[in-house]
Parts: C-alpha cells; sequence; structure tokens
C-alpha cells in the first residue's frame, strides 16, 4: 500500500514567492484499489504523480510504499504518462521491454510476459511495428503494457486519454477496468475529466489549486464490473455532481 | 508492401510521367550541357590562350589521359587515403569530446571553451607548423584534416544530446534508468541525427583538409599533382584535377547520406499509419 503524510511541495520562483504546488497532502491507496485524483489544471495533480514516482523531490512530508520510504524511482512502480513517449527507434516489442532492460531482468521469461501482455491490450502481431505505424490509441496500449511489464505492484497513471478522442477513450476505460480486474495492480490515475474519475474509481481524490491540496475524497460504490450504460444512471450522475460541486462552488474551470 | 499507392504507380508509366513530376532533373542537365556548349564557344571564338582557360574539350581529355594512367591513381588513392584517415580519426575524437560534453555538464564549461578556441586558429595558418612537426608524409595530412573535421562532429553531437526530451528521459528514471542507461536509450538515437549532419559537414571539410595539406607541403596526392600542373602551366590538366576531387566530395557525400538514411531509419516518414483497430 501507498501512505503520504503531510506532503508539501513549493516552488521557488524568480520573484522570491514560493508557489505552493502541494500543500499538506494525506493520502492511504490500499492494495489492489484504484484511486483517481481529479481537479483542475494547476491543482498539483501531476506533481503528486511526480513525486510519488520518485522522478521529482518532495519539499516535506512522507511517502512510504509497503512501508518503505520513496526518495528515488522504485522497480515497485510502473507509470503512464500523459503521451505514449514511446521511443521511435524501437519497435513495439522493444518499447515494452524497456523498463525489463534498465532493470537487468531476464530477457526470455519478460519476453514472455511483454507478448502476453500486447495480446491483453489487444495489439498481438504488432510487435514488430514501429510507434509511427500506430494510432494514439494504439501507442498507448503499449504505454500500458510498457508501464506492467515488470510487474510492479502500482500502476501510476498521468492523464493517460487525455491525447485521445472520446471514443477511444471510453474504450480505453473499459479495457483498462479489464487489465485491471486480471492484473490485480493498485492503481492510481490522474485526470482532469469528472466522468472519467467517477467511472474508473473505487476512491475519487478531489483536488484544488493554488495551493495544491485535498478538498475531498469520494468513495464509489457503483457495481463492478462496469460498463458505459452506468454512465447514464441517477448513482453516477449523483457521484458526478459531487464532485463537480466542489469546482462549481468556487468558480474553476474544471 | 503490397498496396501500391497512385502515386508509385504513376513513377511506372514511363520516362513523361517522370518528367512531368520531377522536371528538375531534366533542367539540371539542360543547364550542365548550355553552360559547358557556351564555355566551348567563347573560348573557341575569342581564341583564349590554353593557359588561362582550356576548352571543356581539353579537359575533358585531360581527364580521360589521367583515368587510363596509372600514376594518377596512385595520388588519387593517397588523397583518399588522406581523407578518409583523417576523417575517421577527426569524427571519433570529435564524437568522444561531443558525446562526454554532452553528458557531464562541468566539461561545457571547463573543457568546451578551449575546443571552441582551438576551432578560431585558422587550420591553414597552423598547418606549416604541423608539416615541421608530423613530416612532409601522409601524418601531417591526416592530421590537419583530423583537426578540421573534428570541430563539426562536437558541435552538433552537443546539440543533439541536448535535444533529448525531458519527457522521454523521465519516463526511463521512472523505470530507475541510469545515467548511462539514459544515454544509450534516448540521447544517444536523439543525437544521431544531428551527429549524420555534422558528419556530412565533415566528409566534404576532409577533401579541403587534404588538398591544403598537400599544397603546404607534400610529396604525392591530387593537391601535390594540382600543384605541378599549375606550375607547367596545364590549365586543362588542373580542371581535371579539380572535377576529380569534386566527384570524391560528391560520392563521398552520398555514401554519409545513404548510411544515415539506414542508421536513423524512424526519421524516414515512408510507413502509411495504421488505423485504429477498436
Amino acid at each position: 500500500m501507498i501512505s503520504v503524510t503531510g506532503l508539501n511541495k513549493t516552488y521557488a520562483t524568480r520573484a522570491g514567492a514560493p508557489v505552493f504546488a502541494l500543500s499538506d497532502v494525506n493520502l492511504e491507496i490500499a492494495q489492489g484499489e484504484f484511486v483517481t485524483v481529479v481537479g483542475p489544471s494547476g491543482c498539483g495533480k501531476t506533481t503528486l504523480l511526480k513525486i510519488l514516482a520518485g522522478i521529482l523531490q518532495k519539499s516535506s512530508g512522507s511517502i512510504l510504499v509497503n512501508g518503505t520510504p520513496i526518495e528515488r524511482p522504485t522497480r515497485q512502480l510502473g507509470v503512464v504518462f500523459q503521451e505514449a513517449l514511446l521511443l521511435p527507434w524501437r519497435n513495439v516489442l522493444q518499447n515494452i521491454m524497456v523498463p525489463v532492460e534498465i532493470q537487468g531482468l531476464d530477457r526470455s521469461t519478460f519476453e514472455a510476459s511483454a507478448r502476453q501482455l500486447l495480446r491483453l491490450v489487444g495489439l498481438s502481431g504488432f510487435e514488430q511495428k514501429y510507434p509511427r505505424e500506430l494510432s494514439g490509441g494504439m501507442q498507448q496500449r503499449v504505454g500500458i503494457a510498457r508501464a506492467l511489464v515488470h510487474d510492479p505492484d502500482f500502476l501510476l497513471m498521468d492523464e493517460p486519454f487525455g491525447a485521445l478522442d472520446a471514443m477511444t477513450r471510453e474504450q480505453m476505460n473499459l479495457e483498462l477496468l479489464d487489465i485491471w480486474a486480471q492484473k490485480r495492480k493498485t492503481v492510481l490515475l490522474i485526470t482532469h475529466s469528472i466522468a472519467e474519475a467517477v467511472f474508473l474509481a473505487d476512491r475519487i481524490v478531489v483536488m484544488s489549486p493554488r495551493p495544491g491540496r485535498i478538498v475531498d475524497i469520494i468513495d464509489v460504490d457503483l457495481p463492478r464490473p462496469r460498463d458505459l450504460d452506468m454512465i447514464n444512471s441517477d448513482a453516477f450522475g449523483t457521484y458526478v455532481r459531487r464532485v463537480r460541486g466542489h469546482f462549481g462552488s468556487r468558480g474553476m474551470d474544471a | 508492401m503490397s498496396d501500391v499507392s497512385p502515386l508509385r504507380s504513376n513513377r511506372a508509366t514511363g520516362s513523361i510521367a517522370r518528367w512531368g513530376r520531377r522536371p528538375e532533373t531534366g533542367l539540371s542537365a539542360l543547364l550542365f550541357v548550355i553552360v559547358t556548349a557556351g564555355w566551348e564557344i567563347i573560348v573557341r571564338l575569342l581564341d583564349v590562350s590554353s593557359l588561362v582557360i582550356s576548352p571543356p574539350s581539353a579537359i575533358a581529355l585531360a581527364l580521360w589521359g589521367n583515368l587510363g594512367s596509372a600514376r594518377f591513381y596512385y595520388h588519387a588513392g593517397i588523397t583518399l587515403w588522406e581523407i578518409l584517415a583523417g576523417f575517421v580519426i577527426g569524427s571519433l575524437v570529435g564524437l568522444v569530446i561531443g558525446i562526454a560534453i554532452g553528458q557531464w555538464k562541468i566539461l561545457e564549461k571547463t573543457v568546451y571553451p578551449y575546443v571552441v578556441a582551438l576551432q578560431t586558429v585558422p587550420k591553414v595558418a597552423i598547418a606549416p607548423m604541423i608539416i615541421i612537426w608530423f613530416g612532409y608524409g601522409l601524418a601531417s595530412k591526416i592530421v590537419i584534416t583530423a583537426l578540421i573535421v573534428f570541430f563539426p562532429v562536437v558541435v552538433n553531437c552537443i546539440a543533439g544530446m541536448e535535444a533529448a526530451s525531458t519527457q522521454q528521459i523521465e519516463m526511463l528514471m521512472s523505470f530507475t534508468a541510469s545515467r548511462w542507461q539514459i544515454f544509450r536509450m534516448v540521447k544517444l538515437q536523439t543525437a544521431l541525427p544531428y551527429i549524420f549532419a555534422g558528419l556530412d559537414v565533415a566528409i566534404v571539410l576532409a577533401v579541403i583538409g587534404a588538398i591544403v595539406g598537400e599544397f603546404i607541403g607534400s610529396q604525392a596526392g591530387l593537391g601535390n599533382l594540382l600543384l605541378q600542373k599549375n606550375f607547367s602551366m596545364d590549365t586543362a590538366g588542373s580542371f581535371a584535377i579539380l572535377i576529380v576531387l569534386s566527384v570524391m566530395g560528391i560520392v563521398l557525400h552520398k555514401l554519409m547520406t545513404a548510411l544515415k538514411r539506414r542508421v536513423v531509419f524512424w526519421m524516414e516518414p515512408e510507413a502509411t499509419i495504421a488505423t485504429e483497430a477498436t
């Protein structure tokens, strides 16, 4: 599990006055849980993810992953970014193998799981294709497979479907839930779409900017497996209204 | 590639279609014919002395004579060897220094200023000293060529490594990549197109470097031969050598471009984009 206590992040600015990107963030994520973080731009949600991923230094506070403090990137995490960030000089299979190569894992064992993941994300037969031959949705599927290949406990996702069109995005949400159900990973997904946050989550963390802080944590009691029809249900609408209430009342662009 | 695009099938319909699509090739050849013919006619009409300028026909004859003589190939071989050896040594040193500066920021502040200082010294001006240090043989020409080649490779190497995407680097970092792994997996590939641009400039400069070296002091090579022709007022012979040097440069440049296409294959926007499968 991940536990974040009293996390602060301030950026020094040229003008002198520091910017509070994150202020007193407290969050516990249980094993196997699907948590979404939603908030308008500038609320520090990407900063939170980068600190969790270990690629950004926190200013103060503590982060424990399975009881050990996080100061730098760890093998227990797999990260999916806003853009797929595939390396154009590597084919699909070689791109998925990037974490395996970095961590010096056994190539043949993990190549088998890479192929299996490729089947899971519906891209069997695309092993030898290069990123430029794939659509945006396909590229992000490869990005998800890459984040899972070294079998991490946690999956961090930073607006992974933000760059996709609405139809592809819904499809990817369903696929992600399938993958989550099969792989039993703990997921923290950041989004600026309230509907996406409600649709995917066990729990929604609502963040607000200046300073970036948590304003609400909502348990989502919608049944699983979820399907797109649920989006029109009253219960779904209630959750969406509750999240939106936080932004509407402050007059922010969510 | 089973799908033939309309553009591709047009190309096969014949030379007329090709002329329609690529008139510049034909125009370029036409320009050559006009200039050469004009040159020939003017030289003959005005009866210009062959000491001043030779008609293209005389140059072609001199060139033909060269291509049939073993002595000429000996000189050409020496110059080619100087070009290639100087190019390889200069670019290797350039790559090592460029990569080192790209990897360790501290070197950019400490070593790079001296690299720039070295570049501001005109190579032609220090060539006589290099001849004194390395003798009249091949070594001095190779050193001069390497010195000229080195700088564009260093500069492009540094620029290329700095162009690496921060996001890609963060992605690798999140998977616990080390500095060296980040270099191997992203920075080097990002730098390759830049490095090849540098090598392309360098290979052409290498030809100049070898000739400058031979001009200043040599026993053999095309530059040496060119000086001899100049002294004996053999203008046609001089031009014939210039043509050979120019062809050498063009061929080396083309080879470099072909090599670049193979190595930096992902830069080619040839492949068709697959459609969304869902």
